[in-house]
């Protein structure tokens, strides 16, 4: 691997060296290198581009990465991947992609991910995007992920837009089952010009089925990002939604989160709340001796941890 | 020495029709290694003379000098760092900053796991049991207060500015508290308070009653008419914000 390949490694998937287990790492739409084990299965589609991720019933304390670089302009890249869960199981997802566009054109990752979760099986799902390259460049990731969650399962799923992202465009979409649990925690940061939407929608189909999305997003310069959530209520449910943005500088948020609840034991909340950072937090730091500027970044820097 | 020089403060200064003069003409010394606690009626200007001393807030007229030198115009964050450390009345809540990331602001470092546990031991609180905790609204008002005692007490300084440091702390944690003053006794503290307990604490007492003067002295000579039933320094009409 070269250098550059493993500084986005290093960022997106904290990998200093390829990992144990089963894993996969794909740079600019091909498989660099990857490894499958029998309790987790990774198979190359034959159809499309992308992988099908088997994890088989009972496996627990397992974690499998799947990172995706570029390191070229004028490229757009697609990668449809399945992940099957079985009953019982319990692992790790790192996945996650790095662009890195030494030219003036557009690069491109679309990672259309699609999650079936077996009864009572449980996964944690972390996903970084970052972007970097020449001014006047394009990152753009504009990932599709669509969840089934069968009774019991728990799909915890962390997600972080690092910076350096010219545009992103994320769309969620989940239908929980009986006791199942989605717990969701996006974390946005934009700046310069660039533009994040990301939009959510959750169907708790299931009796006592839960979600949970925070989103905590921190906009500045004149950047701009949307934030749309959709949670249906269609059993004895609880479905809570908390968008809280920061604005710095001229950046605007908008944040339009809809419940509906269909069924009369659904129980749904939304919060939303977007404004500039507190002046008593940056007189608190700034009492401790900070700066103004040292102020902004720890409360920006505690908002997104 | 901390001077304060014939400082004014006027709320809405820029209004002149809705200008309203809550310090007037006052002139104040704190000297070295003492305790001081300021106390008065509510809307005297106690908070107010704090968040002056603090540079959070600028008077209208008047000059704060600190061991000679003028820091009138001196920013909040100039201030912290010649020494000026402040307890809020009421702490700020955060989303996201743990006590950790607090106390290491405060120590200017990375604190040890065993610093941070000092200065929360200190204040009372179970190191373990609060250090990652976020400093949110999950904590409790009197939490949050012995957590700003710890941020004041690890960051350090010269000139300490505890604004009702007793506010939601429970009765039975009082001597606890007067400890963490004894503790500050070679500093100059400066603390507004109400509770008798601390008055008690004081080498002297300030005693701040709107558009007049305040009345300075030494514990012993200003408590004794403090706690006399014909309280002597009442409230006079205009004033009700600090």
């Amino acid at each position: 691997m070269e250098k550059l390949d493993l500084e986005l490694l290093e960022k997106i998937a904290e990998l200093h060296s390829v990992p144990e287990g089963s894993f996969n790492i794909r740079k600019n739409g091909e498989r660099l290198d990857g490894n499958s084990t029998e309790e987790i299965r990774i198979v190359q589609k034959t159809d499309k581009s992308g992988i099908d991720i088997i994890v088989a019933p009972g496996v627990k304390n397992r974690s499998v990465h799947i990172p995706v670089i570029l390191t070229v302009g004028d490229f757009k890249d697609t990668a449809y991947n399945d992940f099957f869960i079985g009953e019982d199981a319990d692992v790790v997802i790192v996945a996650g992609c790095g662009i890195h566009n030494p030219g003036k054109g557009k690069a491109e990752h679309d990672g259309i991910h699609t999650f079936h979760l077996a009864k009572n099986s449980k996964v944690k799902y972390v996903e970084r995007h970052y972007g970097e390259g020449v001014q006047g460049s394009k990152r753009v990731f504009d990932p599709v992920t669509n969840i089934f969650l069968d009774s019991g399962a728990v799909l915890e799923m962390d997600t972080t837009q690092l910076g350096g992202v010219t545009f992103t465009d994320r769309m969620t979409e989940a239908v929980v089952g009986d006791g199942a649990k989605l717990l969701v925690k996006e974390k946005l940061l934009t700046d310069g010009d660039e533009k994040a939407i990301s939009r959510f929608r959750v169907t708790l189909k299931g009796k006592d089925s839960t979600c949970d999305i925070v989103s905590r997003s921190v906009a500045r310069g004149t950047s701009r990002q949307e934030f749309y959530s959709d949670v249906i209520g269609e059993n004895g449910c609880f479905g809570h939604v908390e968008c809280d943005g920061i604005i710095l500088d001229g950046a605007r948020i908008l944040s339009t989160p809809q419940i509906d609840a269909a069924h009369p034991d659904a129980s749904l909340v939304h919060e939303a709340a977007v404004g500039k950072i507190a002046g008593d937090q940056l007189i608190k730091l700034m009492s401790l001796g900070l700066s103004e500027k040292e102020a902004e970044d720890t409360v920006i820097k505690g908002f997104l941890h | 020495m901390l001077q304060l020089k014939n400082i004014c403060y006027d709320v809405d200064a820029d209004r002149p029709s809705k200008a309203r003069r809550i310090l007037a003409d006052v002139s104040l010394e704190f000297p070295d290694g003492s305790v001081t606690v300021i106390t008065g009626h509510n809307g005297s200007g106690k908070s107010t003379l704090i968040k002056l001393l603090m540079g959070i807030d600028k008077p209208t007229s008047g000059s704060i000098i600190f061991n000679g030198e003028d820091i009138t115009g001196a920013s909040v964050t100039e201030r912290a760092l010649k020494g000026f450390t402040i307890a809020f009345q009421q702490p700020v809540r955060f989303k996201g900053i743990t006590v950790r990331d607090l106390l290491n602001a405060a120590c200017r470092k990375k604190c040890s796991t065993g610093e941070a546990c000092k200065f929360l031991y200190t204040v009372g609180l179970c190191a373990k049991d609060y250090i990652d905790r976020p400093v949110d609204g999950t904590l409790s008002g009197g939490e949050l207060k012995r957590i700003e005692l710890a941020t004041a007490l690890a960051k350090g300084g010269e000139v300490f500015l505890l604004d009702e440091p007793e506010a939601g702390i429970d009765l039975w944690s009082f001597d606890e508290l007067v400890g963490v003053f004894d503790k500050l006794r070679d500093k100059t503290v400066i603390i507004v308070s109400h509770q008798s307990k601390i008055l008690q604490a004081a080498d002297r007492i300030v005693v701040l009653n709107s558009a007049a003067q305040p009345v300075v002295g030494a514990r012993d000579d200003i408590l004794p008419g403090l706690t006399d039933a014909a309280a002597p320094y009442c409230r006079r009409g205009n004033a009700d914000a600090e």
